[in-house]
This record gives C-alpha cells, structure tokens and sequence, in this order.
C-alpha cells in the first residue's frame, strides 16, 4: 500500500464515527397506514381494543365526557404528550444540535405541527430531574444508541390520554421509544408504562417518510367557554350511565367484550373467545382512512 | 485509646454520619421562578421568597425537620426570615415556627417574625380540649387576619394570602407570590394522594373545590397550558394549572358520584362498598374509604 492510499485512507476513517449514529435531521411526513380512523377522524367512543388497560382507566373513560373539552377551558389548547404526538394528527420536523468545539452529538429537537410542540431529547447523558420536579406534555427526554437504533427513554409526563376518547395515562408512566430509519422512511416503535392504568407495556408503531419540501405552519390555539355552564362543572358520565358505549360495537359487529380491551384482548388466543362473531357484510365507516380526505363518514 | 474503644468510637461516629447523611438526603430544595424556591422535605412542602430585605417562608414543617430546612434555606439567603405563613393548622405545617425563627430570625419581640395564619387555626389550636402538643405552635402565632385576601409587599413583590373558608379544614390559606407567579396551595391541593378533608375541623368537599377552583382561577398557563403561574402543593411534586385541573376534576367527579349515591338514599356503609372512587385509587395514595367518608359526611350535613 502506497504511502498515497494510507494517507487517504486515513482521511476517510478519521470522518467516521467512533459509534453508530443515524442522522434524524429532516422534515418528515406522517404516514397513517396504520391505524388511520383512529389517528385521522379521531377514535369511537367506547373503543379499547388495543389497549392494555386495567379496570382504572376502562371506568375512567367510561366515565369521559366529551364535552369536557368545551366546558373546562384549560382542555382546549391542551396538547398531545410526547407519547402519543407521534401518532396523532401532524407533521414533524427534527433537528439536532452538534457541540462545535467535539462534534459531538448533543440533542435532537422535534417540533410537531400538532400545538406546535417542541421536545430536546437529550443525547449528552444528562440525568433525569429529581421525581419532585414540575411535569411537561414533552417530559423528559434523554437517548442513547443501540446500533443504528436511537433509544429514548421519557420520564415527567403530564398526565393525558393514551387514546383520544378518555382512555388516560398516568404522569407516572415512562415512554420509550426506538426510532429506526431506512432511508427516506421513518420507524417509530413506542412502549409505553404505564403502573397506574396499563397491567403491560403497550407497544405501537409509527411510520414517517422524508418530505423535504414540507413547510409546518403555526398552530395557535385560543381558549373559551363554548358553553354556558357555571365555573367548575367537569362534564363526566357516572358510572353505568354512558349510552354511547356500545355504538362501536354495533357499528363495525365486533363483540362488545373484545371492545372493552385488556391484555387478554391483544393475543390470538383471544380469538377462540370470539366463536360466535360473524363480521359484517360490508364496511361502511372510515373503510378506506389513509388520509384525512379519504375516510368516509357515514 | 484502646483499639477497642477506637472500633466503638468509629462505628458510632459511621452510624452518626450515616443518619446524617440520610436525613440529609430527605431535603432538597428546588428553585421554582422570579424569587420563589420550594424546599421538599418529610413533612411536605415549603415555599420561600428572599430578597434584600429577608426571608418569607411559607409552611415550616415539623420541629424535627427545622434544622434540615434552614439549612436548605439557607442555601438560597443568608438574610433573616421576617415573615412566616401557615396555610393551615396541621402540625407538619407549622411545627418548625419556633425552631426556624430561633435558626433564623430574631427571637427578640421588636424583630421578631411575623406569623400569619387564618384566624381560625388560632381558634381551633386554642379551644378546650386541644392536644398539649399543640400549645407551642399556637404560640408562635402573631398575626393572624380574618379578612381575605392578605397583604403585604416584600421584597418588591405583593404577597396575597387568600383565605378558603371549609376546604381542607376552616382555616386554610392560599399564598401568591404575585411578581414571581408563583401559588403556594397548602393542603388544598396534594397532586399525588387524596385531599384530607377535615370535616371536624371545618372542612368540606364543597369548600374544598371552591378553594381549587380558585387557585385555577388565579393562574394562568403558558402557551398550550403549561408552566405559566407554578402551584406549590402541600406535599408532592412541583404543578402548575393543568396539574390543578386533574386534581380538581378527580374531587369533583367522585363527588358526582358520592351526591348521586346520596340523593338515592345510599347509606355510608353502601357508598364505600360501591367504591365510588375505585378508577383513581391506583393513582392516589392515601386511603379511598377516608377521602370517600369525608365527602359523604360533608355532603350529609349540607342535605335540609
């Protein structure tokens, strides 16, 4: 080998990383292939499926009024929390921010459309604040590489929904995510824990592609009453009261037991509890949802 | 010395700076904003202000922990505490009063530190029948006020303690600190266990709601409804509205639940067997029965 090629060769290793690190940086688009009417038109009442929860937050969302989010002002400019802004309706742009003395990496920034919510996941090894420091929607966020593979591991939730039809998560949950990218797409795998409302870790995946052409707007958000009721009225149905349970159950002819979630509904095996369910002729709600403009409304 | 004494002599002094250092590790203090920090100990909560002109503390704690919160405190200042503030008569709300001024004040008369508190925490810690533990911290009272809101500016800012009549107990006080922005709750308002409502001693369920739907009303949240005003609880992590918010909804909708029980002419035995409040007991320590009881029994004595 010429003294030419060690030199040059030399050069081209020196730029390469002395570990795995995946550039996240960019403007990416929400694909909702996965899980569209929930995501785009937004959930049925009554719809648990999916979800791990304990007998807490089935009655808790039971017991959830819609009309809370009208009444009690302090819901309307309420945003997404970290774990749930990835699946929820918006777009995302990432940035991250390189120490210029090492060049080393120190933070990704995420700023979704949805409430125009900023996150600094923090790469620098930074601890967690203390358990009695103040709660954020974003939390806190610090990540380390596995491989390719970025791992984020949220602490100091505000307490806010798993699902937007009053399932809740905890401000005691943790949230880790593992974001992977294949090119121009985007993986998001998000498992959450959850002591207080979920009896196991709940995963679910979000894909993004690479939208380098993407402008995100302001959001803005203004609250008011929009409806004449006296100061601290929390709209809620008590318990057994809520007619609109069963209507996801009736609507898409699936069991009302399997609608009502729990660890036990997420399994196969669950299948063999569901002899008796014959699925209906045809679909006609939110049957073919990849997009917002997409999904038909009865 | 004998090796022997020497080994006794270690072991003690290791058990000793063990203590220490765990007692030590039960504070923390924690800057909130503008002048305020909260001081996190066994007996809940602290809030102070200093500046040039002192220091104001609002809850001291228990006489057992004043030499760790002073200690805290004094981290933040070195100046005198002028002004202290009891949001309610419990005794780990007050029981540091004499051991914090005596740590850190003036216990001379002319330069002593005003203590505030509602007054009917002096009332109650003085009627027949009051626990003789109690005398001392009904002593350290010197200024109590009976028309709400309080006031008074320190260190360039207005201090304004709001009295919540029937909340936890009848005599609570809400403190804003108005330039900082900051609400320091008492007992009112406890993020992460069940209120006390204390029906014998004033308290109601009613009063209590009326106390955080107050506090709710006095702050104002950030953009998208964080941060804004900061709300110190009596015990538990650092808040702000939306954290309010949860708690307020959680004592309103078991409350619901409970009037409904009641209007069907549910007995109390009935009420707790329903287990009205079962969705947040895997959230909120303390026990169910007692916070249950207590609204049953504060909504019982309000029925014609």
């Amino acid at each position: 080998m010429s003294k030419l090629t060690v030199l040059v060769l030399s050069a081209a290793l020196w730029g390469v990383p002395a570990f795995a690190q995946v550039d996240f940086s960019g403007e990416w688009a929400p694909l909702y292939h996965e899980n569209g009417p929930e995501r785009l038109p937004g959930p049925e009442l009554g719809d648990y499926t999916e979800l791990p929860i304990n007998d807490a937050a089935r009655l808790r969302a039971d017991s959830w009024d819609a009309d809370r989010i009208s009444v009690v002002e302090q819901y309307q400019c309420r945003p997404h929390g970290s774990d749930y802004a990835l699946r929820g309706l918006g777009n995302m742009r990432v940035t991250r921010d390189i120490d210029p003395a090492t060049q080393r990496l120190m933070a990704f920034h995420t700023h979704m459309l949805a409430w125009d919510s900023d996150r600094t996941i923090y790469m620098d090894g930074r601890a967690h604040p203390p358990e009695y420091a103040n709660h954020t929607w974003q939390g806190f966020s610090t990540a380390v590489w596995e491989g390719n593979m970025l791992t984020v591991t949220t602490t100091h939730l505000k307490e806010n929904y798993i699902r937007r039809n009053g399932v809740p998560r905890s401000d005691q949950a943790t949230s880790t995510e593992h974001w992977m990218r294949h090119g121009d797409y985007l993986t998001v795998v998000t498992v959450i824990d959850d002591p207080v409302f979920l009896t196991e870790p709940l995963v679910r995946s979000d894909n993004w592609y690479l939208d380098p052409g993407q402008h995100i707007g302001i959001f803005g958000c203004e609250h008011a009453p929009e409806l004449p009721k006296p100061e601290g009225v929390v709209p809620n149905h008590l318990p057994g009261t809520n007619p609109f349970l069963r209507e996801v159950s009736e609507w898409y002819g699936l069991p009302y037991e399997a609608t009502r979630g729990g660890a036990e509904t997420l399994y196969p095996e669950y299948r063999q509890k569901l002899s008796g369910y014959k699925a209906p002729p045809k679909c006609d709600r939110y049957c073919t949802c990849t997009t917002l403009f997409d999904c038909q409304l009865r | 010395m004998s090796m022997k004494r020497l080994l006794i002599a270690m072991l003690v002094w290791g058990t000793y700076a063990c203590a220490q250092v765990q007692t030590q590790d039960a504070v923390h203090v924690f800057p909130v904003q503008g002048n305020v920090s909260m001081i996190v100990g066994p007996g809940g909560n602290t809030t102070v202000q200093v500046g040039k002109e002192g220091i104001v503390v609002v809850d001291t704690q228990t006489a057992a922990a004043a030499s760790q919160v002073m200690a805290a405190i004094r981290t933040l200042s070195d100046r005198p505490i002028i002004w202290m503030i009891n949001t309610s008569m419990d005794a780990d709300h007050m029981g540091g009063n004499e051991a914090l001024i005596r740590l850190g004040g003036s216990t001379d008369a002319s330069e002593r530190a005003r203590v505030i508190t509602h007054e009917n925490v002096l009332n109650r810690l003085v009627a027949p029948g009051i626990a003789q533990a109690r005398v001392a911290d009904a002593a350290s009272i010197n200024d109590t006020y009976f028309r709400s809101p309080k006031d008074f500016l320190f260190n360039g800012e207005a201090v304004m303690v709001y009295h919540m009549p029937a909340a936890h107990t009848d005599g609570d006080s809400i403190v804003l600190f108005r330039r900082s922005d900051v609400i320091s709750s008492g007992d009112i308002f406890t993020p992460d266990r069940y209120p006390v409502i204390d029906v014998q001693n004033g308290g109601s369920v009613q009063g209590l709601l009326d106390g955080l739907n107050k506090i709710l009303e006095m702050a104002v949240a950030g953009k998208y409804q964080e941060g804004g005003t900061f709300v110190i609880p009596g015990r538990g992590r650092l808040c702000d509205e939306a954290d309010v918010v949860e708690f307020r909804d959680m004592v309103t909708i078991i409350r619901d639940r409970v009037q409904d029980m009641l209007k069907k002419g549910m007995t109390l035995e009935q009420v707790k067997a329903a287990k009205p409040s079962r969705d947040y007991d895997t959230q909120y320590k303390g026990s169910p029965d007692v916070f249950v009881e207590s609204i049953y029994k504060s909504l019982a004595a309000r029925k014609p």
